[in-house]
């Protein structure tokens, strides 16, 4: 099984050489700390910066400088500073490749719901809905079932929605998953993690052909 | 040269009135514009309704406001980090408008550029789209959303002329950009006023047309919301 590191660490080997790539608060914030230093990618934040680098040295900081988490941050060379219009023009127009945020839930056909749950207090979808409803490429990284052990792998959301049938890829603490018209397709284990475990974690439609590798990380 | 300089921030935000709508810059308290936000404490006006991506929190930024009960209804995409905030939201004083973060932009972007309405794909299919009018292109659906309608926009720039024209700085640009030209008065308030002429043409992010009064603001505390840091 992995830790929140290791989904994170699954995830970077998907970030590949010349990709402009969004980063969701939580788990997908760590991807950036993995990826491949022998490959070129640029960071994007949705509050207006193209080319994200890490936090700033102690005493440093500039507070005109943040990410979308509200963190100060750094540049890297190459870097670009845009309003928030241009910034969604980015994500909209499919110009940012690989999206990577967290999520509550994820249905067979891909749906998606990680911004509100009711009756508890809503703080806002922010850039969620934009990036979900355009992003070609989605990968969601959460947890493969929630605090009660039920499935985040479902037949049908339960929860508002924050996008219909765009999420491509799931890597969840037990597997890797890849989103098709039948269902969730098996492609990988977790290190420790059996067939039969994640069967039982999903409650959605689970498809399993032939022997599922174990990841590589 | 048409002059937009006004000498104080009273002057600035004269006309400002109970029930009004406004929209604000920033993003968190990033890029906020700070001293208008303290006049209109002062000048204790009420009902207002306002179009700004965040809340600020409890006592700053907008929290300001909140914390006077000054603001009816707030338009918005994440309203995190603000415990009266929430209070009132959950005791229904406050009404809250949830829209995603591109909408709010491109619905500015749409009043400062005289369209009445944009279609996006964001949202479809999920409860922000209620009740709204939907249309496919190229198989693909999308949400009609319609252009805001403010009376005024108050925005923050790092640097500005006397003729109006902007330069924003690192991402405290945000917001500020798409609501200039976007209400019937725009408001931009600067770290540092310069006599038109002294700002290089070709670095303007905003050009002085859109912006009707700009004053120098006091002072800017700028405080930050998540000090994030490594060490050496």
């Amino acid at each position: 099984m992995l830790d929140k590191t290791g989904i994170a660490k699954r995830i970077a080997k998907e970030v590949q050489d010349g990709y402009y790539v969004n980063l969701g608060i939580g788990i997908p914030t760590l991807v950036a700390n993995y990826v491949r230093d022998d490959i070129e990618v640029e960071f994007q934040s949705e509050n207006g910066v193209l080319g994200m680098g890490p936090f700033p040295f102690e005493g440093e900081e500039d507070a005109d400088i943040i990410n979308a988490g509200k963190q100060t941050i750094t540049t890297l060379p190459g870097a670009s500073f845009f309003d928030s219009a241009t910034s969604f023009s980015m994500i909209r127009g499919q110009h940012v490749h690989l999206t990577i945020l967290g999520a509550m839930e994820v249905s067979e056909n891909g749906d998606i719901a990680n911004w509100k749950i009711p009756g508890k207090m809503v703080k806002g979808m922010g850039g969620a809905m934009d990036l979900v409803a355009s992003a070609e490429n989605i990968i969601v990284a959460m947890m493969h079932t929630n605090r009660a052990g039920e499935s985040k792998l479902l037949k049908k959301c339960s929860l508002p929605l924050t996008g219909v049938g765009c999420v491509k890829k799931i890597v969840t603490n037990l597997a890797v998953l890849e989103v098709t018209p039948k269902g969730f397709k098996l492609l990988e284990r977790a290190p420790g993690v059996s067939v039969e475990d994640i069967q039982n974690a999903t409650e959605g439609e689970l498809i399993i052909e032939g022997d599922i590798p174990e990841m590589n990380i | 040269m048409i002059s937009k300089k006004v000498n104080s921030v009273k002057e600035a935000l004269e006309g400002v009135k109970n029930d009004m709508t406004f929209m604000l810059g920033g993003f968190g308290l990033c890029g906020i514009p700070e001293n208008a936000i303290a006049e209109l404490v002062e000048k204790n006006i009420n009902g207002l309704t306002c179009i700004s991506n965040n809340a600020g929190v409890d006592d700053f930024g907008l929290g300001l406001l909140l914390h006077g009960k000054q603001i009816k209804k707030m338009i918005s995409s994440y309203v995190g980090e603000n415990d009266e905030f929430e209070r009132q939201m959950l005791s229904g004083e406050l009404d809250v408008e949830l829209i995603p973060q591109g909408t709010l932009a491109e619905r500015c972007r749409a009043a400062q550029s005289g369209f009445p309405a944009i279609y996006t794909p964001a949202g479809f299919g999920t409860e922000v789209a209620k009740g709204k009018e939907t249309r496919e292109f190229d198989g693909k659906m999308y949400v009609l959303e319609h252009a805001f309608k403010a009376d005024f926009s108050f925005v923050k720039a790092w640097k500005g002329d006397t003729a109006g024209n902007l330069i924003f700085k690192g991402t405290a640009r945000n917001f500020n950009p798409v609501m200039c030209g976007a209400a019937k008065i725009t408001v931009a308030e600067v770290e540092e006023l310069v006599p038109a002429g002294e700002l290089d043409p070709n670095q303007i992010h905003i050009p002085g047309i859109f912006v009707q009064r700009i004053f120098q603001g006091e002072k800017y505390e700028k405080r930050i919301e998540q000090r994030t840091v490594r060490t050496k």
